[in-house]
């Protein structure tokens, strides 16, 4: 059994790590407990800044940082950083490309009991709009902490996605983290298995489902959401004729409008979602919550199905 | 303030008004009313006050302004033009498809620009991050911003207040021109803000009332905010929205719309009569 920790987890071991190596400040909007710069702001308290409950005013203000020449990283929960403050950082980061890098946590439904105000599904595609915005999520705490670092160097505005919820550890010692590269993590030519975040171990269990049934699913994880790896994507339409794309995110807007998008436009072939659907969340625990949206390996292994059903 | 230097930032203020009545009327869109209120504060700023060099717009000890209440960027343009950033033959491109002047300030296109705005409430906050920088870095540029008293009706304004307060930002000097009027009317029966004085004290500002239209208040309000220490500054320059065009004076028509040929030449008669 794997061990499972928290993507967040990985963002504030990464931060304090870092940040002996490298100079960069962190912002956070009364919530460093929770996003994990905490452990940040207890080893470097001086770069470590608290904007208080106000997330619009700390996203121009790591703006106005980013333009005098630091690199900021700016915290907050997802809803209050994507949902929130989007205009902010759509006009004072997005749009002047400022170095602002921006750790949101507690995205998606795994926020849990604290119910659907809290539960952004909406994150990915709001950053999505953002020409030039980086958009990561990792799978698993190892991911994170690579992205982090990846983030710092890249030049330019980066959404990163973390949750809350302890996930499993899929990555070991090694793992080499490319931006803007996906990873094949299964090979297979029956069907493929596009997934993010938490539904990367998903997917690898869905995978080993559907073999036993005779099906050989391809799997690929995709961190980097945006630029979004579309060679690896269109490899897969090409060589599998078949998509499943899973998220922990609305089924608008998200990865698996970005995979549509993509297959539509350069070799059209199904392309299946498993997310939450056009819907608002609600209070309950993690697993209660995951399997009453359908962010399940039994959802993917049935959308997997139907993909292949509509095959040519 | 000596008499021969007081006629040289006359002629800089009016030469400003003329480069905002030049780059609107080019444009035949824009907004002159907000832009002529702070003609006079904007030569100071860029003639007396802050430490710039033209050659150099990305000199990293530079003095940085920020233009909080953007949509009164021919003003910003005019002023940077007349110091030398660019051209002034330029100003007629404001607006126009591919110019490096856009219709709201744009630090990626325009030399001399220290941040994009135009959005309200997001400027002054960007001011707040360039204060930190220099107190993070230890360097001793300052900060300037200007907001519009309108745009004080956004809440961020009064975050990024707190914040500038809280972090002890007494290397920064917040402005609001207040010219009293808004696109709908008198500020005052849109939404009051006011009394600025007592709310930006009540945030933790040393607050200056000054009369946005005399060089001597101007040079005296800003030599009091360079001695403030431990608390950010704020300027209430009491403004005419429209300053130095008779027509335009205080009415609430001219916050966004552009003279025609006609005002035109009219207002700019009354600016170089003055001259």
């Amino acid at each position: 059994m794997a061990d499972k920790i928290a993507t967040r987890e990985g963002y504030g071991k990464a931060l304090v790590e870092l940040g002996e190596k490298y100079d960069f400040v962190v912002l956070d909007a009364d919530l460093a407990a929770a996003t994990k710069t905490g452990m940040f702001r207890k080893k470097f308290p001086e770069r470590h800044f608290n904007c208080g409950i106000a997330e619009g005013n700390m996203m121009s203000v790591a703006a106005g940082l980013a333009a005098a020449g630091k690199i900021p990283f700016a915290s907050t929960f997802a809803m209050f950083a994507a949902g929130r403050a989007f205009e902010q950082i759509r006009n004072s980061i997005g749009y002047p490309g400022l170095n602002v890098k921006i750790g949101a946590t507690h995205a998606g439904t795994t926020v849990g009991e604290d119910g659907a105000t809290h539960q952004c599904n909406e994150d990915i595609a709001l950053m999505r709009t953002i020409p030039g915005m980086t958009i990561i999520n990792p799978a698993d705490a190892v991911e994170a902490r690579a992205a982090v670092e990846a983030a710092l160097l890249h030049k330019g505005p980066v959404y990163m996605r973390f949750g809350r919820y302890a996930v499993p550890v899929i990555n070991g010692e090694g793992y080499k983290f490319e931006l803007g590269k996906g990873i094949t993590l299964k090979e297979g030519n029956d069907v493929t298995l596009v997934a993010t975040g938490l539904m990367v171990s998903m997917a690898l269990e869905a995978a080993e489902t559907l073999k036993a049934e005779g099906i050989c699913a391809r799997v690929i994880n995709i961190h980097t959401i945006k630029p979004l790896d579309t060679e690896l994507i269109l490899k897969a339409a090409r060589e599998t004729g078949a998509l499943v794309v899973a998220e922990e995110h609305s089924v608008i807007g998200g990865l698996g409008s970005a995979v549509a998008e993509t297959v539509s436009a350069a070799y059209p072939v199904p392309v299946l979602r498993v997310g939450v659907e056009d819907t608002y969340g609600r209070s309950g625990t993690v697993p209660a919550l995951l399997e009453a949206y359908g962010l399940t390996p039994a959802n993917i292994v049935a959308k997997a199905k139907a993909a292949l059903a509509m095959k040519k | 303030m000596n008499p021969a230097k007081k006629q040289e930032l006359s002629r800089i203020a009016s030469n400003i008004r003329l480069g905002i009545l030049d780059a609107v009327h080019a444009a035949k869109c824009g907004h002159p009313g907000g832009s002529l209120s702070i003609a006079d504060i904007m030569a100071y700023l860029y003639f007396e006050e802050m430490r710039v060099d033209a050659t150099r717009p990305d000199w990293a000890d530079r003095d940085r302004f920020v233009l909080s209440k953007g949509h009164t960027a021919p003003a910003l343009y005019a002023v940077l033009a007349e110091k030398g950033y660019f051209p002034r033959e330029q100003l007629v491109t404001l607006r126009k498809i591919d110019s490096f002047l856009q219709g709201h300030p744009d630090m990626k296109k325009t030399p001399g620009v220290d941040m994009t705005t135009g959005s309200l409430g997001l400027g002054i906050s960007a001011a707040c991050g360039m204060a930190l920088a220099a107190k993070i870095d230890g360097k001793d540029y300052r900060t300037y911003t200007i907001i519009g008293d309108g745009e004080s009706e956004e809440g961020q304004v009064w975050e990024a207040c707190m914040f500038a307060a809280h972090y002890k930002l007494d290397n920064l000097c917040v402005m609001v021109d207040w010219n009293g009027l808004q696109i709908d009317g008198a500020v005052a029966d849109i939404m009051n803000p006011t009394p600025y004085d007592k709310k930006l004290e009540a945030f933790g500002f040393h607050v200056i009332m000054a009369d946005a239209h005399d060089f001597d208040a101007i040079e005296a309000a800003f030599a009091t905010a360079r001695t403030v220490k431990g608390k950010p500054t704020a300027i209430v320059f009491k403004s005419v929205k429209g300053k130095g065009v008779s027509f335009m004076e205080n009415q609430v028509g001219w916050h966004g719309v552009a003279p025609n040929d006609e005002q035109y030449a009219t207002a700019v008669a009354e600016i170089k009569a003055t001259m």
